[in-house]
């Protein structure tokens, strides 16, 4: 699978399941859809740029910590957005990056070569 | 009347041994190897101002079997040209009545040698690989190697890995190319029907080859029945070489089963059991390296499951450690 599709499928996966934890906390549960679908793009974001720099760097190293940045970006600004729940959205969101960085540079197929 | 010291005569004896390169373009350099059929030198090429290795015979003589033999490795060299073969510069006849033949001088170590600073199985299975694609090469070529072990590979300078020591070569195809104006007049040709049945070429019908790595057939002398598949058993004891550092006869130590299956059916005693061509064999190492099933091996579920983890180990602890993490802040946020 191409490393984008594959940064897209991972990010969103595990968005939403990132998201659906907020079951968990009965303060949230209400808005609970809209933090799922929320999660899920934040997912699908860090899964397109993991994929584009895979393309661009083929590093795993570099590729876990450029998830692992977008990452921690992205839910950082969705905490910020909420002033509440700091770590409880940073820290997963975060690693969901760094494991989509990883996922895209070790198991992304790389495009054949131009003719 | 006064008699010569034993070690002016071993002196004495060593250079009368040295072949008489005078008038040719080599210059001597030193002894580099010694074999059944002739000595390896390094020499200078003072025309092209390299260093190659000759390879000449022991004895002088252009006839009989074994110039005959080693003009028709310098044969089989010349028709093999990849990167994983040792290419032939030169053949000919020394002043002396030698026969001879020149090669790139390959700068590196045995893969016996190489092997003990080569702790990793990938990496070794990498250089099996590449071992693979140069004897494929020669059986697509028709050319049976006969003699493959560690002692016949070098690993270069720069990581290349060369297949030696064609002497014991079998042609199976004649894909000979004969010019009519041959500038090695002296040179025998290879046999038109390609070496089988021939009793002079290769010794044909005698046990040539090294014992644990020859099959059983070539260890039987029934030439007539050798095939790529010979040559696919050795390389299966090549291979268990390689991972274990151990020659055929010892008792090895457990692999992991799919390279233990690769093993048992490159050197299954039957031919019949064994792979059909070495692009199989060296395909199912290719999947092991890359965490596939490999053909010898069936699989029951837990090595299915046990595959899966090791491809995905670190993807694995990944996911566990992020659902771990997730389970711990909600424990810590609920109380």
């Amino acid at each position: 699978m191409n490393k984008i599709l594959l940064g897209l499928l991972i990010g969103a996966l595990l968005g939403a399941f990132d998201g659906s934890t907020a079951w968990f906390y009965p303060e949230a549960r209400a808005q609970l859809a809209g933090i799922i679908v929320g999660s899920t793009v934040k997912g699908l974001i860090a899964g397109v740029a993991a994929g584009i720099f895979a393309r661009k760097v083929n590093s795993v190293p570099l590729g876990i910590m450029f998830g692992l940045a977008v990452g921690f970006v992205l839910a950082f600004l969705v905490a910020y957005m909420q002033h509440d729940h700091y770590i409880a959205i940073i820290l997963p969101g975060s690693i969901v990056g760094l494991i989509v960085g990883y996922a895209t540079q070790k198991y992304g197929a790389t495009p054949a070569a131009a003719r | 009347m006064r008699h010569l010291s034993d070690k002016a005569l071993t002196r004495l004896r060593s250079g009368a041994d040295l072949p008489d390169v005078g008038g040719t373009r080599y210059r001597l350099i030193g002894q580099v190897a010694r074999g059944g059929m002739g000595v390896v030198y390094a020499a200078e090429d003072e025309l092209l101002q390299r260093r190659v290795a000759l390879k000449v015979l022991e004895m002088p003589g252009s006839e009989g079997e074994l110039a005959n033999r080693l003009t028709r490795e310098a044969r089989v060299l010349a028709r093999l040209e990849h990167p994983g073969i040792v290419p032939v510069h030169d053949v000919g006849t020394l002043p002396d009545g030698r026969v001879f033949y020149t090669m790139k001088f390959v700068e590196g170590q045995r893969l016996d040698h190489y092997i003990e600073s080569l702790a990793s199985a990938p990496d070794r299975l990498r250089i099996f690989l590449r071992i693979c694609d140069a004897v494929a090469f020669a059986h697509a070529r028709g050319v049976l190697h006969r003699d493959l072990k560690p002692a016949n590979v070098m690993v270069g300078s720069f990581g290349e890995v060369l297949v030696m020591d064609w002497g014991l070569a079998k042609i199976l195809a004649d894909v000979t190319h004969a010019e009519p104006n041959d500038p090695c007049g002296n040179i025998p040709r290879l046999p038109a029907n390609g070496g089988i049945g021939n009793t002079s070429g290769t010794g044909d019908g005698r046990v040539m080859g090294t014992p644990g790595y020859m099959s059983p057939e070539q260890a039987r002398g029934e030439t007539e029945l050798l095939d790529a598949r010979s040559d696919i058993f050795s390389l299966g004891a090549l291979l268990r070489y390689l991972l274990t550092n151990q020659l055929p006869a010892h008792p090895l130590p457990k692999l992991d089963r799919s390279l233990e299956a690769i093993c048992a059916k490159a050197c299954a005693p039957e031919r019949e059991r064994r792979y059909a061509a070495v692009p199989d064999l060296a395909e199912d190492v290719s999947r092991y390296l890359d965490g596939l099933a490999v053909s010898a091996h069936r699989e029951s579920i837990f090595d299915k499951l046990a595959r899966f983890y090791r491809r995905y180990r670190f993807f694995i602890w990944l996911i566990a450690t992020y659902l771990l993490m997730r389970v711990l802040l909600i424990l810590l946020i609920k109380h």
